[in-house]
């Protein structure tokens, strides 16, 4: 991440959130924040102000690692030429119902 | 209104017009927050108070039984009649103001909702049940604050301690008591506000001595007069902005 010395902004938090007990963490958005406990906070007040979520995850946005753009063709493109690693490549056998 | 509904209607305008006008306060700050963040935890908080005086509200008008409705009473009556206490009406003043005011004001209601909840009335204990979450949550909100700001910078310290010293003065009104908190108390429908006072003292001086603010001295001048309708010069300004649209168009809706 650059550093911005001259920045007024706090630092950038991730916020999850997760909508029921057992459902998975999902990404909200993002909040500005000094600290942990007020990241929490204002991500409480961002985005669960109408109760929709059960529990909230702060993330310092640095703590992120995403790959750069330019690694799409070796990430994510060999998975996709191979067709038998994709479920549609398998036939049914007979009297197998799908849900 | 006989006897008991006289001063149950007192009571609740107390408890409806504290939370309206801190609400009111609050929502000045709508668009004007320190950051997008701030700006939604005080309109939410505004909203949660708001929420409140409108339960409290309503029931008053049904005590008092003269068709009256929270609109009516919220919209229609002049400072006199208002009885919100001192504290909140005081002006926002800087952020660390405004972070003090509801500070105290929170620690108040967090306290006092806590022994409504258990009010032989059952509407004011189920509006108090209801509130003490939100209320939780504001104290929580208010006091992280007073930690950074008293426990922050030099400016941050001396603007917050300031506005300790400004405001110390309003905070003996929240407990003061008359006849109609004698009566209820005896009724087991009113909070005994000396019972809260020792618990709401304790509870700041925790926040603002590790906030390394001073406590002012116990001795300090008192302003009271909330309980009988006397005010600050700020709450006619409050009452003009927040009545001019119903006053110039009666009746007016969305």
């Amino acid at each position: 991440m650059e550093e911005n010395n001259n920045s007024t902004q706090w630092d950038l938090w991730e916020v999850f959130t997760q909508k029921r007990t057992g459902a998975p963490h999902e990404h909200a958005g993002s909040v500005h924040a000094p600290d942990k406990e007020m990241a929490l906070q204002n991500a409480r007040d961002v985005y669960s102000r109408r109760g929709e979520a059960i529990n909230l995850w702060v993330v310092p946005s640095e703590a992120i690692v995403a790959n750069q753009p330019e690694d799409v063709g070796n990430f994510f493109e060999p998975s996709n030429d191979k067709i038998y690693r994709h479920p549609q490549f398998y036939k049914l056998p007979k009297g197998v119902e799908l849900e | 209104m006989d006897g008991i509904n006289k001063v149950l209607f007192e009571y609740c305008l107390r408890l409806g017009d504290s939370s309206l006008i801190a609400g009111q306060r609050l929502a000045e700050w709508c668009g004007h927050g320190p950051i997008l963040e701030e700006d939604i935890a005080m309109t939410n908080m505004s909203l949660d108070l708001i929420g409140q005086a409108r339960t409290f509200l309503t029931y008053a008008g049904e005590i008092e039984g003269k068709e009256r409705t929270e609109d009516d009473l919220a919209y229609l009556r002049d400072t006199m009649e208002f009885r919100n206490v001192l504290l909140v009406e005081q002006p926002n003043g800087d952020f660390a103001v405004t972070m003090m005011k509801q500070f105290f004001f929170s620690a108040y209601l967090f306290l006092l909702y806590k022994e409504l909840s258990n009010s032989k009335d059952a509407t004011i204990a189920a509006v108090a049940a209801k509130s003490l979450k939100e209320v939780t949550y504001h104290l929580r909100h208010t006091s992280q604050w007073i930690l950074r700001l008293g426990d922050g910078t030099d400016e941050s310290n001396k603007r917050t301690q300031d506005a300790l010293n400004d405001l110390w003065m309003y905070t003996g009104d929240l407990f003061d008591m008359d006849t109609v908190d004698a009566e209820l108390i005896k009724a087991g429908i009113a909070c005994d506000l000396n019972k809260i006072k020792q618990e709401w003292q304790a509870m700041i001086t925790e926040i603002l001595t590790k906030a390394k603010l001073n406590i002012p001295s116990p001795d300090t001048w008192m302003m009271k007069g909330s309980r009988t309708g006397k005010h600050t010069e700020y709450l006619g300004y409050i009452l003009a902005e927040m009545q001019t649209l119903q006053r110039e168009y009666p009746g007016a809706k969305w």
